[in-house]
């Protein structure tokens, strides 16, 4: 069960779309998992063939938890069987030490039959109650649980919880410092309305893109901004995917990945953030946008606001917040002049860089827009 | 269809076969001059004389290695023990020839012997004539293993086991014999393969053979009238086991009480019980449960013996706790 954010501490398997014996291969989306923030489809990341299923369609296990066997397609390795060491000939063997005698189980009584058809129903056996022998879950109590309503899941107020959780982790561990930095979007807003009159009305691309762009590559400048804080430590990010703060319609946000935003041209990136969009609304992520993002960008320009300064989410190490677009008196080489200008915001985690290198990002991610046509 | 008891049906079978087939011939403690210690051959010395009806001394292992002898030299010799109890003086005849020649000779020899034997209690016999070993014999690769538990079965089982080429051994309960009940005129020859339905039921299966057949008929009975519809099984053969049968009624109800006179110690109920777990454990809906009689040798005294003994009552106990939330 991989950890499809940082406050996630259990996801619950809704299905399986390949089976024991199917070939999978690196990204194949292979189960469904519900979390706190909707469905997530599973990708892979090995090629392989899935052996075996260990978590059951209905299950809630919590992170980490092991939920099938993929067989690499090298060498199988030998299985090390610990309790199969010979003893050599001659030898005594070590002395057996009883087992202290085991505390009560905690298990609840599930027949088999009761168990498979549980299994095989998505019926959660934590909400059944037994009626069989010595109170055990039958296969009719499962039935009947199965045919009840089953209760109605308030996701806003699950994903709210997880986003409290979140930032409330994020103020008490993370020390932030914020930065703050006018920039002139002239030329970057001429350069896009010249090449959005040459482009159809679905192609058009939105200034949001040229601002994430140049995050995207004024990380490269300051990698140090672009990583997740581990262990008391920063690793840098193994590619530059920047989550985009989506809010839901019904509440709540997400911040799924661009992956590789900085290796991706404008309009590939448009048509991916417009994708990644509709997808987040839709409740159909997969679990790497959910897990990947080495930094989050949060545009509240639409919403008007002049400047947003951001928490950041961990394990990230910063988060770069803009405001609207809007013009504003703007002292240039002619004098005070009216010119659209945007707010750009670094939450930074001080832990992982000081002032000084967020002051240097902001700086990039300016220059970048000065040059919109490399972007 | 004429009103007969079991020990006349197994009269009747020896008398058939005897008649049918001259290699056939009866060898037994007391089975000539008194008729059998529980009147099975009866009259069958003055009918077929002493040639062919042998009363032996009391030296089992002596007579079944000579039943064994018999048989690998062409006869179709039927040995008759007198208890299951007494058997174990010829457990070497039994387990080391019967059960291995065929086996030894690299299936050269054959050896078409049946050794029938009363097994049981319930007659106040007490422990040296009472005990139901037929488990031990059912662990025995090389031999077949018969529970006649009806009249059809104690009448047609002989003539099977007849014609089988290997040792057959037919357990004979002993409260059996004066069970009376009508049997076909023309009854003959069973199937000695498979398990029967001895009554069909959807929500719990009594699995059973030999004497506790009636006592676990009359617990269904019981629990009919409570709606618990109870199927019985009865193996007939306990080697080799029909499991086809008993995981078919196990899928059908997901319930198993094994009902066994033997003890439950590594006995043939347990045996059932582990193939039932190995061949439909996701069929389970509650535990097996075994009614099998007390870890005891089986008392003298009435009370005694009957609380010794699975009875109905604890049978019909056993189907409700399965059951579940039905238990009264």
């Amino acid at each position: 069960m991989p950890m499809l954010g940082a406050d996630m501490e259990a996801g619950t398997l809704v299905e399986w779309l390949k089976h024991p014996g199917d070939p999978v291969k690196r990204g194949d989306i292979v189960a469904v998992v519900d979390t706190q923030k909707g469905a997530i489809e599973i990708e892979v990341f090995e090629d392989g063939v899935l052996e075996t299923i260990v978590v059951q369609r209905g299950a809630k296990v919590p992170v980490g938890t092991i939920l099938a066997h993929i067989r690499g397609t090298g060498p199988a390795a030998a299985i090390v069987t610990p309790a199969a060491t010979p003893t050599p000939a001659g030898m005594p063997r070590p002395a057996v030490t009883p087992a202290a005698p085991a505390p009560p189980s905690a298990r609840a009584r599930v027949t088999p039959m009761a168990r498979k058809l549980a299994a095989d129903l998505g019926v959660d056996l934590a909400r059944v109650t037994g009626t069989g022998s010595g109170g055990a879950i039958t296969h009719d109590d499962v039935q009947r649980a199965a045919q009840a309503a089953p209760a109605p899941v308030d996701r806003a107020a699950a994903m709210r919880s997880a986003i409290a959780a979140a930032m409330a982790r994020s103020k008490r561990d993370v020390p932030h410092y914020y930065l703050s930095a006018t920039i002139d979007m002239s030329a970057a807003l001429a350069w896009l309305h010249a090449e959005n009159e040459k482009r159809s009305m679905t192609e058009r691309m939105l200034p949001a893109v040229l601002l994430i762009k140049a995050v995207a590559l004024a990380l490269r400048d300051v990698p140090e901004l672009n990583g997740h804080w581990v262990d008391g430590a920063f690793r840098k990010g193994p590619g530059i995917h920047i989550g985009c703060a989506i809010s839901l319609r019904g509440g709540g946000l997400v911040a799924p990945a661009l992956h590789d935003a900085d290796h991706s041209a404008l309009p590939a990136l448009m048509r991916n953030f417009q994708d990644l969009v509709a997808r987040a609304r839709a409740g159909a992520l997969r679990s790497s946008e959910l897990s990947d993002p080495t930094i989050t960008i949060s545009n509240l320009g639409d919403q008007g606001v002049d400047s947003a300064f951001a928490i950041i989410y961990p394990p990230q190490v910063a988060i770069v917040g803009f405001g609207r677009i809007s013009n504003r008196p703007w002292a240039g080489a002619g004098g005070i002049e009216a010119r659209p200008l945007v707010t750009a915001t670094l939450s930074g985690d001080h832990r992982a860089t000081d002032g000084h290198r967020g002051g240097m990002f902001l700086t990039a991610v300016d220059r970048w827009l000065q040059t919109p046509e490399k972007l | 269809m004429a009103m007969t008891t079991y020990r006349e049906a197994v009269r009747a079978a020896l008398r058939e076969a005897l008649l049918k087939d001259p290699r056939v011939f009866l060898m037994g403690e007391d089975v000539g001059k008194y008729g059998g210690s529980y009147a099975v051959s009866k009259g069958l010395l003055a009918e077929f004389g002493p040639e062919r009806i042998r009363d032996t001394p009391l030296s089992e292992s002596t007579f079944v290695g000579a039943g064994i002898g018999a048989a690998l030299g062409g006869m179709r010799p039927i040995v008759e023990i007198m208890t299951v109890n007494f058997s174990l003086l010829a457990l070497d005849q039994i387990v080391n020839n019967a059960a291995t020649i065929r086996h030894m000779s690299g299936g050269q020899f054959s050896v078409p012997l049946v050794i029938r034997m009363a097994t049981g209690a319930g007659r106040q016999l007490a422990a040296q004539h009472a005990h139901s070993l037929e488990g031990w014999y059912a662990h025995i690769p090389g031999i077949r293993i018969l529970a006649p538990a009806t009249l059809e079965d104690a009448r047609g089982m002989l003539p099977t086991a007849l014609t089988n080429p290997d040792p057959v051994l037919i357990f004979e309960h002993q409260t059996l014999y004066n069970v009376e009940g009508p049997l076909a005129d023309d009854a003959g020859a069973v199937d000695i393969d498979h398990a029967a339905v001895r009554r069909p039921g959807k929500d719990v299966s009594l699995i059973t053979y030999g004497g506790t057949l009636g006592k676990t008929l009359d617990a269904a009975t019981t629990l009919a009238a409570e709606g618990i519809d109870a199927e019985v099984i009865d193996l007939r053969t306990l080697r080799p086991l029909d499991m086809p049968t008993v995981i078919a009624s196990v899928k059908k109800t997901h319930r198993v009480v094994v009902v066994d006179e033997g003890w439950k110690s590594g006995s043939l109920s347990a045996e059932i019980m582990a193939r039932i777990a190995e061949e439909a454990f996701y069929d389970l809906d509650a535990p097996m449960a075994r009614v099998c009689s007390a870890e005891v040798p089986i008392p003298y005294p009435k009370h005694l013996e009957d609380a010794a003994l699975p009875q109905p009552a604890a049978i019909a106990a056993a189907a409700r706790q399965a059951t579940g939330s039905r238990t009264s």
